[in-house]
């Protein structure tokens, strides 16, 4: 029989507030194996635990049941109080008599009623508690950084920094992600590629760090300290340790006429590509769906002039295992496409174009190298209206858009605005917002600047339509504070889009079994207290895959989980969840019900041979569970048809004690 | 602030929701009879909210909506002000003798070709 | 295969050439227009108050006569069509309604909603589908360049009209071009006409009628169709100077059919 002690915690009012904790106490005083019972206003203080190990020796406890908030917030607190108690820290249940008791019902009576209930089951649990020991495995020292924008560079140069070696897994022919699209950054101004482009460069000649672009993840397994990542390398039909990046090949390509996905379709590159002059690797690339060689046989000009000889035709997709010991997602984010806001003309004019495509247009690098011009027939706009929040803070009823503030745009608008009256002092200049949005560092004074000296004009109001007619875009739009609908004779009108997590971070999340939310931005262990790591163990996040954030954010969430990720690759082995799946192999029937729904691969079949009751001996095939891969998720336990799955600490017998409590 | 019956009833009737909306302006941006309106499409939001509803259903703006749903289809958070432009108009026209047309008014609105429809969708909008 | 259909009052008076062509074309292309019998108005506007119910009954009726046949419903005028589809949707969702509704159905029979309503190019993009009726067309409108004009009616609210993207359509431009002509595509094609406020505010519907027109010839039109009479009105009385013609009348020349009907 165990020697229970039941420790109530007021959490201040928090659960005192609509728990009468006393008689919670005094209640569970009743039940079975209790032998001690108290309450305290903060559990979780120093004297709250000094009060339980002193609790644990003075009435010889073996067991131990906290009535306070959920397990998630201080299990592992309390676990390492018993611990010091001399207890085995598998010994300590928690009623969540907070987040599921108080502080979704408002009257005492019930709230008292239910966590007593709550604390019932708790103690019926710890009845039938085991000591449990976790088990070690070994950590793989090296990182695994999805996606090559500026916020997977942060992370990997980072990690690399601390001597860890580190992988870049980049889907694009080149690194650098949006921000090497991006003009000036805002709000010093100074230029994207100035402050990216040496970061690349850093990453490339990194021993620790290697590039994998043109490369997808395709598979994950394995759990923390220990994944095994299969990555696919595209065939880019260039060899890349031989390439030189001379260019050559791009000059003579006949096949010009490829939209420029790194200038947004705004101008044309040939089939065989370097995306951009500081693209690291600086390796030519082959666009299968437009090179003639590739699709009928008719060509081969790239090979005739590489003088370093590393076109092949023949490349195949190649796949490569690594072993990883974190995994960092750094996959980023696109604006959201403008076909279900043809309000504003986008599919019907070249002059409507997106921020995303503005920054391009005033790149020196970009269609117009730098000069301000239309799309449609290059001449310089004298009147520009910016439209802020196209498709950002919608209703969930609305059809089109997202709920969310994506954040960035006021910031990137002004900075347009500015830009442009700077450079252009003859361009009149429209903003049309709903509210500005500029809580950063320098960033409010930022915006007055924009309109106080550079007389931008802002309009509270949203723009209604664009109608393109002539070579003018005729915009009507509110003006909310002079209460006035305003027809605008444009030249161009610059949408500020909404931007969305990029189209591969749901698989990639399947595959890592990391959670998302509504919007497919990936959730955060805590918002607030975990916000760079996933809440699966050894996935961490970083950048704009887990809510909208300009760069200076960007930066730091990266760095960030670079150093969650040092701190996990800084251990040599890491303590396992003891409370794992194991199989009674009398039981087992081997009917592979288990392997099926284990979504870890944790669980295998082995021929075993057994004595059977008439003296024979019989080879049977039944489950074995792997320790070290499974999570304890328990989804085999209730798929086993003849029980012979359990989950240790989570015992079927322990669960019915529980259930049996509550319906007592 | 005491909702009065007659705000409880426009926003029964209408089904619509004021606080959700934003105050982007985006339904007066879009709308084709703005010029016409003494009050336009927002207003009627903000005022029916506020339980300033009188003005509305004196003002000729009421017989001015289109009832085109370019606000409701171009608002980002669903408020769809035609509706409510369309319950305060209903609220006056229910009213004893508040009738706008009648029939005697029809043939000075005939031309060659009136079609049905105009007339009888003036009616319908304008008289009960 | 055989559909409910409803002219609606225009189309059997001042706009006899929307349901003759309507009729024609649908013979041509293996569609029986059964018309309802004893149908009444639909009202022209749909009244968005959800104590509404009266002014909705004539289209419930409707409703209910095509379900008796088991047939879908098909209206040719962009207003009938809304009307009919709105108070269909407000059938389905609305329960508070849909009691009140059949409290006065006594006669016909209680109704739920499940009719389906098909706009009559709807039923050529769905049901005949644009390549079929490509192959049927005997008179390509080679060179034309036509504005297919939507108005406010045809398309929103579009949660409930689901016919089209409300803001970049293309079932007129498809059929446009399934009978050989050019569509041209141009910003105002699904603004407001001025509808029935122009009884009252005639300049309003001169204004946006025209700002429509000037459009659609800015844009390269040399003709305009619609599919609802009352935005024809609008913009022919109000001056435009380009035919602004109804869409069927466009399908039956494209199918050869306008000589017979112009005896």
């Amino acid at each position: 029989m165990q020697r229970i002690g039941v420790f109530v915690c007021w959490c201040g009012s928090n659960i005192a507030g609509t728990v009468d904790v006393k008689a919670v106490a005094e209640a569970l005083k009743a039940e079975p194996g209790v032998v001690f019972s108290t309450d305290y206003q903060y559990m979780c203080s120093q004297a709250g635990q000094d009060m339980i190990k002193e609790s644990v020796r003075e009435h010889k406890l073996t067991g131990i049941v906290i009535c306070s908030c959920s397990p998630r917030m201080h299990e592992a607190t309390f676990r390492k109080t018993a611990a010091a108690a001399g207890l085995n820290p598998y010994m300590v249940e928690i009623a969540n008599i907070r987040e599921q008791c108080s502080w979704v019902h408002k009257e005492m009576p019930i709230g008292t009623e239910k966590a007593i209930i709550l604390g019932k089951a708790a103690v019926a649990k710890v009845n039938l508690n085991t000591p449990l020991t976790p088990g070690e495995s070994p950590v793989t020292k090296r990182a695994l950084v999805i996606g090559g924008g500026i916020a997977g560079i942060q992370t990997a140069l980072d990690i690399a920094d601390a001597g860890f070696p580190v992988d870049i897994v980049e889907k694009k022919p080149t690194i650098g992600g949006k921000m090497a699209q991006l003009d000036k950054t805002f709000p010093t101004l100074d230029c994207a590629a100035c402050i990216l482009t040496p970061k690349m460069v850093d990453v490339a000649q990194h021993e620790k760090i290697r590039i994998f672009s043109y490369s997808e993840v395709s598979e994950v397994k394995g759990f923390v300290g220990n994944f095994d990542v299969t990555i696919k390398k595209h065939a880019r039909y260039v060899k890349e340790d031989v390439c030189t990046g001379c260019g050559a090949c791009v000059e003579k390509c006949p096949m010009k006429k490829v939209p420029n996905e790194f200038n947004l379709g705004m101008d044309n590159r040939p089939a065989i590509y370097i995306p951009f002059a500081q693209a690291v690797p600086k390796v030519a690339t082959i666009d299968p769906n437009a090179c003639n060689m590739l699709k009928n046989g008719k060509c081969g000009l790239c090979a005739r002039v590489c003088t370093a000889g590393a076109i092949d035709y023949k490349q195949q997709d190649e796949y490569i295992q690594e072993k990883y010991g974190a995994i960092v997602v750094a996959t980023g984010f696109n604006p959201i496409s403008m076909d279900k806001f043809d309000e504003f003309a986008y599919n019907q004019s070249k002059d409507v174009i997106t921020s995303l495509e503005f920054e391009r247009l005033t790149n020196a690098a970009g269609p117009t190298a730098g000069k301000l011009l239309r799309p449609s027939d290059g001449k310089h706009p004298h009147t520009i209206v910016f439209v802020q929040c196209v498709g950002s803070r919608c209703d969930s009823c609305a059809q089109k858009g997202k709920e969310y503030c994506s954040k960035i745009c006021c910031m990137y608008t002004a900075k347009h605005a500015m830009l442009t009256r700077d450079k252009y002092p003859d361009t009149e200049v429209y903003v049309f917002y709903i509210d500005v949005r500029t809580p950063g560092k320098s960033f409010d004074e930022f915006y007055r600047r924009a309109v106080e000296e550079y007389d931008v004009h802002y309009i509270k109001g949203m723009v209604g339509k664009v109608t393109p007619q002539g070579d003018k875009l005729k915009v009507q739009a509110s003006d909310l504070l002079s209460n006035k609908q305003l027809h605008i004779d444009a030249d161009l009108v610059v949408l500020a889009a909404a931007i969305e997590p990029d189209k591969s971070a749901r698989p990639l999340a399947t595959m890592l079994t990391a959670s998302m939310d509504t919007n497919d931005f990936f959730t955060e262990a805590h918002p607030k207290l975990r916000p760079v790591e996933s809440p699966t163990a050894g996935v961490f996040l970083s950048g704009t895959c887990q809510g909208p954030k300009d760069i200076p954010e960007t930066v730091s969430q990266a760095g960030a989980a670079a150093s969650k990720v040092i701190g996990l690759l800084a251990k040599d082995k890491l303590k396992g969840n003891p409370c794992v799946a194991h199989s009674n192999e009398q039981m087992c029937n081997g009917c592979s019900s288990c392997e099926r729904v284990c979504p870890y691969g944790a669980i295998t079949y082995e021929d075993k041979e057994f004595r059977m009751p008439d003296r024979t001996t019989a080879i049977r095939r039944v489950a074995a569970v792997n320790p070290a891969v499974c999570q304890g998720c328990g989804a085999c336990t209730v798929a086993c048809p003849s029980g012979a799955m359990d989950l240790r600490g989570f015992m079927n017998e322990q669960i019915m004690a529980e259930v049996d409590a509550i319906c007592k | 602030m005491n909702k009065s019956y007659l705000q409880e009833d426009l926003l029964r009737m209408s089904g619509v929701n004021p606080r959700k909306c934003m105050q982007c302006g985006k339904c007066s941006a879009t709308c084709p009879a703005y010029d016409e309106m003494e009050y336009h499409p927002h207003q009627f939001v903000s005022m029916v909210k506020n339980g300033d509803i009188e003005p509305l259903m004196k003002s000729q703006s009421l017989y001015r909506c289109l009832t085109c749903f370019a606000c409701v289809e171009r608002c980002p958070r669903s408020v769809e002000p035609a509706k409510l432009v369309e319950a305060v108009r209903l609220a006056v026209i229910r009213q004893q003798g508040a009738n706008r047309m009648t029939a005697n008014d029809i043939p000075a609105l005939l031309d060659e070709d009136t079609p049905q429809q105009l007339l009888v969708s003036a009616f319908r909008k304008y008289t009960k | 295969m055989n559909v409910s259909y409803f002219p609606g009052c225009t189309l059997k008076n001042k706009a006899r050439d929307l349901d003759r062509y309507a009729r024609q074309c649908a013979q041509v292309l293996g569609i029986t227009l059964e018309e309802v019998e004893n149908w009444q108005c639909c009202g022209g506007v749909f009244t968005t108050a959800k104590d509404e119910v009266a002014t909705k009954l004539s289209s419930v009726r409707l409703l209910q006569a095509a379900k008796a046949k088991e047939q879908p419903l098909v209206t040719v005028c962009s207003a009938c069509h809304n009307v009919v589809k709105q108070t269909n949707h407000a059938m389905q969702i609305d329960g508070e309604f849909a009691a009140k509704v059949n409290r006065y159905m006594a006669d016909d029979g209680e109704y739920d909603g499940s009719t389906q309503v098909y706009h009559y190019l709807e039923l050529l993009r769905d049901v005949v589908g644009y390549d079929t009726l490509k192959d049927k067309v005997t008179n390509p409108l080679k060179g034309k360049k036509i504005a297919a004009y939507y108005g406010c009616l045809l398309l929103r609210p579009s949660s409930v009209m689901s016919m089209d993207d409300p803001e970049n359509p293309t079932i007129m431009e498809d059929m446009i071009r399934a009978l050989g002509a050019t569509p041209v595509v141009y910003a105002n094609r699904n603004e407001c006409c001025g509808g029935y406020v122009s009884v009252e505010s005639p300049a309003l519907a001169k204004k946006n009628s025209l700002a429509v027109v000037e459009d659609a010839k800015a844009a390269g039109a040399d003709m305009i169709i619609t599919a609802c009479p009352l935005c024809r009105y609008n913009l022919v009385k109000n001056g435009a100077d380009i035919p602004v013609v109804y869409f069927t009348e466009l399908l039956a020349e494209a199918l050869g059919l306008k000589e017979d009907a112009n005896e």
